[in-house]
């Protein structure tokens, strides 16, 4: 079983974005970037399904600028086979994205895709729902564990109330949830290894996709900022002023 | 312009998430449907009709549809797609699920998760765990629209819609239900609770819960957790309010034992007023809360219950 895992670089999760002064959008120079923490758990499983022998042969891809490579040589040294880079400096939608990756996916062979729920950037949550769509897979989202079973595969999922188990029939596509897996840290010996392990450059024109914007960003602004408000001396204090300031209780 | 509203319901009780959604298609223009999708939904079809606003209501009752599974949404959705330029769902863990499909049948950049609504084509949309807030304009002919149903008012009740009923047309799916499992509570359901009591890594166990608890039953309140109390195995997952958890938006959000990052901060930085209770002075929390409490939450908490009481909760 061939697995794909599509990857995206982004703002690191510990660092606050910063609005740029003209409403553009983020400002994302000199700042740290790494892999989605969701993809990391992602490439954590397609890996542990390699190790038990489940899956054969595990692909690494990522959308996005030259720097991207890094993100895919971080799953290769987390123990991913090869990759594939699609280079643009064009910040894809979803739909766009999707649309690319359907496109590897087919070329690859691939039977399973996992990939993160959501981006910690641009929050959308819809890459691994409209992949699932344009391929007429079944999708799992925001798996909590995942297991072959015959030749199915057992979903579960968190959902708003709880968990809840769903049987897909192969080929099948999956979103990692935070609770899938703890990734491992990649060691030095991996990295350097990884060094060694091929990565395809693709464009999104190799693939025939129209990538223009759907959506058209008018201004990125500062939430409305609130303010850190008092400090009180004890629980009494703390319910007069719930009851009687803020009428909150 | 029509615009098409999926109600958000478990078969038998239509939920306040719906009456959000209501609102915010009502401030696009034009005209509002609901559609009720599920199983034996008699009750929620009726009940989706009495909101103020709302033109018709369209029920589709399939055994397939009675846990919304992504792949026969999608193909209902799409199906009644023709009739509306756009539609509109809160962004629960089951429409979220299956919105995307529908996007990419529609061949449209869905537009997740917003908090405004500009015009009939404009957005606004919180980015970066809410650090930044996008305005986007859809330049698609349909828009496909996920609702952070906390920013919206619910509109009210006194409508009279009519209701009709539509054929699924559903072949065979490639996915199927097996089992669920889901956390048993007489406390209101988090996103629409008045009053939220949260716990962190702080709260040290699962045990320690408890102390919140008391305070949870006196205010009425709906129990949360950071990811820290939730990945620690303290509480079950669905009670993560954040970034990758619910986003809540309360009266009133007690947070005990909470550090406050940038992703937690994301999922409740909207309710209305703020209560910390930590023992670190520098706690992030601190900055966005308008009732600080630095100490000892062993301490605290106790007689926190206590002086509920005496106010006579």
């Amino acid at each position: 079983m061939k697995v794909l895992v599509p990857v995206k670089r982004v703002l690191d999760y510990n660092v606050k974005a910063r609005v740029k002064p003209d409403q553009s959008g983020v400002d994302l120079s000199n700042v740290k970037m790494s892999m989605n923490p969701f993809d990391e758990i992602a490439v954590e499983e397609a890996v542990r399904l390699q190790e038990a022998g489940t899956a054969t042969e595990t692909i690494v891809v990522s959308i996005g600028p030259a720097k991207a490579q890094e993100t895919i040589r971080t799953g290769l040294a987390m123990g991913m086979d090869r990759g594939v880079h699609v280079q643009t400096d064009e910040d894809l939608e979803p739909l766009a994205i999707a649309k690319i990756l359907k496109a590897v996916a087919e070329a690859e062979g691939a039977d399973l895709i996992v990939m993160g729920k959501q981006a910690i950037d641009n929050d959308y949550g819809a890459t691994g729902g409209m992949l699932a769509a344009l391929l007429g897979w079944p999708i799992g989202s925001a798996a909590n564990s995942i297991a072959l079973d015959g030749g199915a595969l057992s979903v579960v999922k968190e959902v708003d109330g709880g968990l809840q188990t769903v049987k897909l029939q192969m080929p099948a596509l999956v979103t990692a949830d935070l609770r899938l897996n703890e990734p491992r840290y990649a060691s030095l010996p991996n990295i350097m290894k990884a060094k060694r392990k091929p990565i395809d450059a693709k464009t999104p024109a190799d693939f025939g996709v129209d990538t223009t914007p759907r959506l058209k960003t008018l201004k990125v602004t500062e939430p409305a900022a609130r303010e850190a408000g008092i400090k009180v001396e004890d629980a009494a204090a703390l319910v007069d002023k719930l009851k009687n300031e803020a009428g909150v209780i | 312009m029509a615009v098409l509203v999926i109600a958000e319901h478990d078969n038998t009780t239509l939920k306040d998430a719906t009456h959000k959604t209501v609102t915010a298609a009502s401030q696009m223009g034009g005209d509002v449907d609901i559609l009720v999708a599920g199983k034996g939904i008699k009750d929620v079809v009726a009940a989706a009709a009495k909101i103020d606003g709302v033109r018709a209501v369209i029920g589709v009752d399939h055994d397939a549809l009675e846990r919304q599974l992504a792949e026969a949404m999608e193909v209902v959705v799409v199906g009644l797609m023709d009739g509306y330029d756009a539609v509109l769902a809160p962004d629960t863990t089951s429409h979220k699920n299956y919105m995307p499909r529908v996007a990419a049948k529609l061949d449209v950049q869905q537009i997740s998760s917003v908090t405004g609504v500009e015009s009939a084509d404009t957005f606004v949309r919180p980015i970066y765990a809410g650090n930044a807030m996008a305005t986007v304009q859809s330049t698609d002919s349909k828009k496909v629209v996920t609702v952070r149903a906390t920013a919206f008012a619910a509109a009210g009740e006194g409508g009279s819609a009519s209701t009709s009923d539509a054929d699924a047309g559903l072949g065979a799916l490639k996915s199927e239900y097996v089992s669920e499992e889901l956390s048993k509570s007489d406390r209101p359901e988090l996103t629409a609770a008045k009053v939220v009591v949260s716990g962190g890594r702080g709260m040290g166990s699962g045990e320690n819960f408890k102390l919140l608890e008391g305070i949870a039953d006196k205010l009425g309140a709906a129990m949360g957790a950071s990811r820290a109390a939730v990945d620690a195995g303290f509480v079950p997952n669905d009670w993560q309010v954040g970034q990758t958890g619910k986003a809540v938006a309360p009266q009133l959000y007690i947070a005990v034992g909470i550090s406050g990052a940038i992703q937690h901060l994301a999922g409740m930085k909207d309710s209305k007023v703020i209560a910390a209770i930590n023992k670190d002075e520098d706690a992030p929390i601190f900055s966005v809360a308008d009732y600080g409490l630095v100490a000892d939450l062993f301490k605290a908490l106790p007689e926190l219950e206590a002086e509920l009481t005496k106010a006579g909760y």
